[in-house]
């Protein structure tokens, strides 16, 4: 097994008896599946309301679905590796198999479940909040999500199907060349990354359009809600991070496919300017996901404290900073690997830097509460668990930082525990809050609040049993990735404490997905559009809000926009004194999901090195540019009288 | 929660809490930044969670609760000025610590009396091979160091780059195929100190564990003598025969390729990089 030997790639995965066993539940899933959709006839439903859809609002539930199966798959190994090592010498996944886990949950959790994540909070938020009826272009959105889905299910196929990559999720070549890397996997993960890399960085243009071309009038930048100023942090640094990634795949491709020497150890190649590519999109990547969190904490504890943001230039000021910083700190994920003092005391100051806004805005959440009115409802309850969580994770991130003592640390499972309390503690439990807050204006139902507060007290528990241990075990010299660990080191208990822990914050999921079961059944309907007496203009709407978001766009006045309808104006929003007129509307659209289909068939092609298979998906990919370049036929006006009865419908007057 | 902390992190005298229990002054250094950096960010973090504690508490939004509602009480100047300051103070505190420390540590620490022992190595999939060009002599999987003397170790990768590190003697270092990296280190005293790779290389990584034996220099002297006269060779062949994908155990040899070292780095693309060479050079000690 540790020989080294080049097995052939079987094409289908069959070795283990739990692939196994998966391979089969999979088939049966989707066999399931399709006999439900042709049971309930429910085909052209699933095609003409959600494959085609351009509704921003559509886009983000389907995009919440994906984020949500994705924590499931990601969680699923994470259970694995952490039941391997609950004992010394464990015995439940060989080498090959754990390498393969621990590379897919570092993968599926940082682009196929925060990023699915954070792209649903901006999707279903953002043009509501701004007043739009949609995004700049709703086209583009779609294909995002498309490509971002067939992304997933290439990487995700690759459990069944030739064998997952096992680089560990940043894929450093040499490891990731093919001499060390033979067999598919790792093509796997180089291509479903690039296919929805593409979907990405058009989401990040598009919310950047959107935000800057179509607030509603007076809707200056300085009135708008801090989840919209986080989104515009976030789409900057999706636009120039995200390319550095493009480009550093495509280099590993070159190297695997076309026999190139970018990174290989022979020929002159530079393993490390790969590092540094990763990286320059690694470290913002972290405040990409990071920032929609802030913005969602922001909205949650000022809506359930009553009480407007404390210190809103501040915070303005602070996820500006946040992303400049972030620039200027990729290389503190490499202070080990030969840089000067020079380079690695630069890098590990600005690293420290980081703490200083974030610091800032912590105590601007703490002072949005003080002398407000706290409601402890669920989102607020995940806002509040975020801040223990990040002041520790925070002070963390510094003690890593000062670069002498991540000689220390670096790699140890000190780190593990400290980028799971940010990224856990943070985005996960911000995304969380984001998902109980906006709930309702999605589906028109309230998530129960008993089960949601005991799935946030057990993940919340389960999370500190899980990995505060770990840091424990990083000062114990316990390195990241092995996939046992002989006893008599000292790290047993802990081990099985943390397994413990990641059990319970296993059985918190479980309540999540029982609370948004059982809440579908008999939870408590939105009649008011507005259940948590909120501030921003998403809950001026109806549960949920027509396609069109908008009858009339209001004029807006003051920042918290509806806070003020309801305190000075018997809840009514300023709109322009006019009858309401046609609405200009993008129509739906079956090319983006084939678009990205093609792309997921030429990338299948290339995985395997089939490159007609590869031509094939390109040509696709071709003919739908083609198509959508040559149709004009894009756009239609919802006529007044369909508004006027929808309206009504809503129980709102239409005038 | 950070109590907790406190209590985990402190609790190092127990021999296996290794960061806190340094074996050599590279080691004291990083532990004395590790507890900097921890009390002056606890200095932040334990009143944070006091205050939300307290807040949380004192405004619940529950009938009778006579605290007072300031709903829209949003902006405060000198509140503000207060917690940029804090932040920057500490940062600025910690910026000053860590840039002396970082230039420190890439000097030998403490200054060189004799000429210090260099140690060759050299990570393969899955082992560790030593080779020591001052004494001519190689090990696998362990190698021998005198105490009380800074010790430099040249490090190099001819497989998927790793990370040479011994917790107790001082933080790591990457080995990096077609480059050569220093280390110093060095030991108090007598000890057997465990070390292990830190970066991932593959299926056998999780076993690519070694000990650093530390002995008195007489004693390390002794060792090398022993080694020369009841060592096999290190063959051509042999080496061959180690950088195939594999596990093996302790190995001992009484002599090496000549310049083995230098030529893997080369093979390996060092050939491109020739500010690396003056590393080599001062190997020839």
């Amino acid at each position: 097994m540790l020989r080294g030997d080049v097995q052939p790639t079987p094409f289908f995965v069959t070795g283990d008896p739990m692939i196994l066993a998966s391979d089969v539940l999979i088939a049966l899933t989707l066999v399931g599946i399709v006999a439900a959709l042709t049971y309930f006839k429910k085909w052209k439903w699933l095609w003409r309301e959600w494959l085609t859809t351009v509704d921003h609002k559509k886009i983000g539930i389907m995009y919440l679905i994906a984020a949500l199966l994705m924590m499931f798959r990601g969680g699923v190994d994470a259970e694995l590796m952490r039941t391997q090592l609950a004992l010394p010498n464990g015995r439940l996944l060989q080498p090959e198999h754990y390498d393969q886990i621990f590379t897919t949950h570092g993968t599926v959790m940082i682009l196929f479940m925060a990023m699915p994540f954070i792209f649903a909070m901006m999707n279903i938020a953002v043009p509501l909040q701004i007043g739009a009826r949609d995004v700049a272009f709703p086209y583009l959105n779609a294909i995002s999500f498309w490509m971002f889905f067939f992304g997933a299910m290439l990487l995700n196929l690759s459990f069944v199907i030739g064998g997952s990559p096992d680089a560990g999720w940043v894929s450093y070549p040499p490891l990731s060349e093919t001499p060390f890397s033979p067999g598919p996997g790792e093509n796997f993960y180089l291509l479903a990354l690039q296919t929805s890399g593409i979907g990405s960085i058009a989401t990040g243009i598009n919310f950047l359009v959107t935000i800057f071309k179509m607030r509603a009038p007076g809707m200056t930048l300085m009135r708008m809600p801090l989840f919209v100023w986080s989104i515009i942090g976030t789409s900057v640094l999706i636009i120039f991070a995200f390319p550095a990634l493009t480009v550093a795949l495509a280099l590993i491709l070159f190297d695997r496919l076309m026999g190139a020497h970018f990174f290989t150890i022979l020929q002159g190649g530079v393993p490390m300017m790969y590092i540094n590519l990763f990286w320059i999109w690694g470290h913002p990547e972290v405040y990409i996901v990071i920032l929609p969190a802030f913005g969602i904490f922001s909205e949650v504890v000022s809506t359930f404290s009553k009480k407007r943001t404390f210190g809103y230039s501040s915070m303005v000021a602070s996820i500006m900073a946040i992303s400049v910083i972030s620039y200027l700190v990729w290389a503190h994920h490499f202070f080990t690997m030969g840089a000067g003092p020079g380079v690695n005391a630069f890098f590990a100051i600005a690293s420290m830097c980081v703490g200083i806004p974030t610091g800032v805005k912590v105590f601007n959440w703490l002072f949005t509460m003080y002398q407000g009115r706290i409601r402890l409802t669920t989102a607020m309850m995940w806002a509040i668990g975020f801040i223990p969580n990040f002041a520790i994770g925070g002070a963390t991130g510094i003690m890593l930082a000062a670069a002498p003592a991540d000689y220390q640390y670096h790699n140890s499972y000190f780190l593990i525990a400290h980028f799971h309390q940010v990224l856990i503690g943070g985005v996960v439990y911000g995304m969380l809050a984001g998902m109980y807050y906006w709930w309702p204006k999605m589906f028109g139902f309230i998530l129960d609040d008993r089960l949601g507060k005991a799935a946030f007290w057990l993940f919340n528990i389960g999370f500190y049993v899980c990995f505060l241990p770990q840091y424990q075990l990083g000062f114990m010299g316990m390195t990241r990735r092995i996939y046992t660990y002989p006893a008599g080191m000292g790290w047993t208990t802990l081990n099985l404490i943390s397994t413990i822990g990641a059990y319970i914050m296993g059985i918190g999921f479980v309540f999540i997905v029982l609370d948004v079961l059982y809440s579908a059944w008999r939870g408590e309907r939105d009649v008011t559009g507005d259940p948590w007496d909120a501030r921003t203009l998403e809950w001026s709407l109806p549960s949920p809000a027509p396609h069109y978001n908008f009858a009339k766009i209001p004029v807006i006045t003051a920042r918290d926009a509806w806070w003020v309808a309801k305190q000075e104006n018997h809840g009514k929003l300023n709109e322009p004194d006019e009858p309401i007129a046609p609405i200009h509307m993008p129509k739906n659209s079956g090319v983006p999901f084939l678009f990205a289909l093609a792309f997921f068939v030429g990338g299948f092609g290339l995985v395997w090195e089939w490159y007609w298979l590869a031509a094939l998906g390109l040509a696709g990919v071709l003919l739908c540019l083609v198509t959508r370049s040559w149709d004009y036929n894009t756009d239609y006006y919802v006529p007044v009288e369909e508004i006027e009865h929808t309206e009504m419908a809503l129980r709102r007057s239409p005038t | 929660m950070t109590a907790g902390i406190l209590l985990l992190g402190t609790s190092g005298c127990n021999a296996q809490v290794m960061l806190f229990d340094p074996g050599g002054p590279v080691s004291r250094l990083e532990s004395h930044l590790m507890i900097w950096t921890f009390v002056l960010t606890a200095v932040i973090v334990i009143p944070v969670i006091g205050l939300l504690w307290y807040i949380v508490r004192r405004f619940r939004d529950v009938p009778g609760n006579d605290a007072p509602y300031k709903p829209d009480w949003s902006e405060s100047t000198s509140l503000e000025v207060v917690w940029w300051a804090i932040p920057i103070v500490i940062v600025g505190i910690l910026s000053v610590v860590t840039a002396k420390d970082t230039f420190a540590l890439t000097r030998p620490p403490e200054k060189l009396s004799t000429k210090p022992v260099t140690i060759q190595v050299t990570s393969l999939n899955w082992k560790w091979l030593f080779q020591y060009p001052g004494q001519k002599v190689a090990t696998v999987n362990y190698c021998y160091i005198p105490t009380n003397q800074a010790v430099q170790f040249v490090l190099t990768s001819d497989a998927p780059m790793n990370s040479f590190w011994v917790p107790r003697l001082g933080g790591q270092e990457y080995t990096m195929p077609g480059m050569a990296m220093r280390l110093w280190l060095q030991a108090d005293k007598p000890d057997v100190y465990f070390g292990s790779g830190a970066n991932f290389t593959g299926h056998g990584f999780a076993h690519m564990r070694f000990h650093v034996v530390a002995v008195p220099r007489a004693q390390f002297d002794n060792w090398v003598k022993q080694v020369k006269s009841s060592s096999p060779p290190l063959t051509e062949l042999g080496l061959t025969e180690l950088r195939k994908p594999g596990l093996t155990g302790q190995l001992t040899y009484s002599s090496y390729p000549p310049n083995s070292f230098t030529k893997m780095i080369m093979k390996d693309g060092g050939m491109y990089m020739a500010h690396d060479r003056g590393i080599l050079d001062t190997t020839t000690f």
